[in-house]
């Protein structure tokens, strides 16, 4: 391989990596407060959808951003009334919210699909640019939230490991009983882990659309969402971890494009397999012995409080 | 039996208040979901109309419903099986998928056959074919390596494309390239109709595996073992009872079934393999049969009542010009409403 390939894989995979990471670090943060939420999928593609379609309709894809996040945390909040209020089945009421999201992403979008928008700005710095070997690739050619990727990333892991905040988050996803016991509310803090999960998986949603594609298209999201929860496992519960597991999968995408844009003799159907099947070799070597550092209470249901 | 005896039954049986207190749960979620019509300026009531006059109005309207209950019972039972065992199996769309492609693989292995063979042959690839892809998740639980959740979620993705890249490719149709489709299998191995509707002999299988299922969990050993592991696994496998075994086992029936809807749609529906041959119906069989809570005729029940939600789907795009993953809607607004209500169904875990 030659360095442009190797650089242009690398920067495809920042590209294709940044949705899948702030959907990791939104369902880390709401698996370690003890609830699993299998309806990240939906959730994307509200994003997704509420963040083209206010793009298309206002001209402004940073109100779409905004509107997209707001939705996600929306969605989110419905779930955490289901899981925390009603102490219903996480894994039943996060299908709920999948279905929920397959039917309100499709309704929002249908008045805009083909609508042509302007995508989120990109921004390289021009001593960055100016470099010999970034020149010819999209280096560092990135949007907002593809910078922000990172510090993002950075902040979830300081909020969740050197905050009061966190640590109760992290208290009520072991113990709930015990985190009570200590005077945290498990209720409250579930709905605000759930509400800045939400936050994040809306962007992660509104990256695919407002900058990756530039289209809205029904089920575009192609169960992101799934991958997301099984980097979760990957990474370990940890924010840091998940970086490198968006790159992993950021790295298959963009090889795939670059074979079909070569005109590789692989068929196209064999190529978009890979994802779903290298999620599943990565639990297959991984998952096994990570169950030690999931969350002890993840999925259970506290009656105690209330 | 005189109609007092009839009516005494129906107020006492618990079948009767099931059924009651779902009429109230679908009245909220229709109530909630014609306000999200509403919101997006259409007309909720000429959209229930519609829906309604196009299933009761005709009896071919009725014959599609029952049409639509065959491959939702397939994929229901798919799902009540292993949750005996506590086993979640969220893949009937990609077990479906996989089963119309076995099923078809057969149909063209054997052109020349005959019905008495070919078709029975086509049956079992159809369920071999949904059995195999449901024993992959098995096995990874059986070794405790992945949980089945996310296995049978992400393998939904996989077969449709296995799908795709076999129309696409090897099995494209010549005579209409426009349209990326297999060629129209051989008449031998399409399911017999009848009456002149796309009714087909796939009911009858649904059925019989409906039949299957409550015999096989009511009245053998099999499924008491089953059971067993389902209420305490650790004390199963100290009874002896092969857990490992039962859970790919389990998932690989429940799979098959799941197969064997795919094989319906496509050699009694379709007549050639498609990329569009399951609008999610292997997702609407997951709410059945938890809905129903693995009851047999709780699944029958569903399975008519989702019929008739997800037809509402083919109005809305038909009259109200919506995509049909509109109805999708609906379906959430009816778990909402049963896992908000904080009772009844499911209450387990």
């Amino acid at each position: 391989m030659t360095t442009p390939l190797i650089l242009g894989l690398l920067a495809g995979a920042i590209l294709s990596g940044t949705s899948l990471l702030y959907a990791t670090l939104g369902e880390t943060l709401v698996e370690r407060s003890g609830i699993v939420n299998l309806g990240l999928e939906g959730i994307l593609l509200v994003g997704a959808s509420v963040g083209f379609s206010v793009a298309a309709v206002s001209g402004n894809a940073w109100l779409g951003l905004a509107a997209a996040a707001a939705a996600g945390a929306l969605v989110n909040l419905m779930f955490g009334w289901l899981v925390v209020s009603r102490k219903a089945n996480q894994l039943a009421s996060g299908l709920a919210m999948m279905f929920f999201g397959f039917g309100a992403s499709a309704l929002v979008g249908a008045p805009h699909v083909g609508a042509v928008i302007a995508g989120l700005p990109k921004w390289r710095p021009s001593w960055l640019a100016d470099l010999s070997w970034v020149k010819a690739t999209t280096l560092f050619d990135y949007d907002l939230l593809t910078w922000l990727a990172v510090p993002v990333a950075l902040l979830v892991w300081w909020a969740l490991f050197r905050t009061r905040w966190g640590l109760g988050v992290r208290a009520v996803g072991e113990s709930p009983a015990a985190a009570y016991a200590a005077g945290r509310d498990p209720s409250v803090l579930q709905y605000q882990a759930l509400l800045c999960g939400g936050l994040l998986a809306g962007l992660a949603g509104a990256h695919l659309s407002l900058s990756l594609t530039l289209t809205w298209a029904e089920f575009m999201t192609a169960g992101r969402g799934f991958i997301a929860i099984a980097l979760v496992i990957f990474s370990k519960w940890n924010p840091l971890r998940a970086i490198a597991g968006a790159l992993l999968f950021g790295g298959t995408e963009a090889l795939e494009l670059q074979l079909q844009a070569r005109g590789s003799d692989i068929s196209p159907f064999l190529l978009q397999m890979s994802p779903y099947l290298l999620t599943l070799i990565v639990l297959l070597a991984w998952g096994g012995s990570r169950r030690l550092a999931a969350p002890a209470s993840l999925g259970r249901t506290f009656y105690g409080s209330s | 039996v005189s109609d007092g005896a009839v009516i005494a039954v129906l107020r006492n049986s618990d079948a009767a208040r099931a059924v009651a207190r779902f009429a109230a749960i679908s009245a909220v979620a229709l109530a909630v979901f014609a306000a999200v019509l509403l919101a997006a300026g259409k007309d909720p009531l000429s959209a229930y109309a519609d829906t309604f006059r196009h299933l009761f109005a005709s009896a071919y309207g009725f014959s599609e419903l029952l049409v639509r209950v065959t491959p939702l019972l397939l994929a229901a039972v798919a799902v009540a099986l292993p949750a005996r065992l506590g086993l979640i199996n969220v893949g009937g769309e990609g077990q479906l998928y996989m089963g119309a492609f076995m099923a078809s693989a057969g149909a063209f292995m054997f052109p020349g056959a005959s019905a008495w063979i070919l078709l029975p042959f086509v049956v079992f690839m159809g369920f071999l074919g949904g059995a195999l892809w449901a024993a992959i998740p098995g096995f990874l639980r059986a070794g405790k390596l992945v949980n089945e959740t996310v296995a049978t979620l992400l393998l939904n993705y996989v077969s449709p494309l296995i799908v795709g890249y076999f129309i696409f490719g090897p099995w494209r149709a010549t005579e209409n390239s426009a349209y990326p489709q297999s060629p129209r299998y051989p008449d031998a191995a399409l399911l017999p109709d009848f009456f002149g509707t796309r009714i087909h002999a796939g009911l009858l299988i649904a059925l019989a595996a409906l039949v299957a299922y409550w015999l096989i969990m009511e009245k053998t050993r099999w499924g008491l073992e089953m059971k067993a592991i389902g209420g305490n696994p650790e004390a199963a496998l100290r009874l002896g009872i092969a857990v490992p075994v039962w859970i790919v086992a389990a998932l690989a029936i429940g799979g098959g079934f799941a197969g064997l809807a795919g094989m319906g749609e496509a050699m009694g529906i379709a007549g050639r393999l498609r990329q569009s041959l399951s609008p999610g119906y292997g997702f609407t069989g997951f709410l059945i049969a938890w809905l129903a809570a693995g009851r047999p005729l709780g699944i029958l029940f569903m399975a008519f009542l989702f019929a008739i939600i997800t037809s509402a789907g083919d109005t809305l795009q038909i009259s109200q010009g919506l995509p049909y993953a509109v109805v999708n809607i609906l379906l959430a607004t009816i778990l909402f409403v049963v896992l908000g209500r904080g009772s009844g169904f499911g209450k387990a875990k």
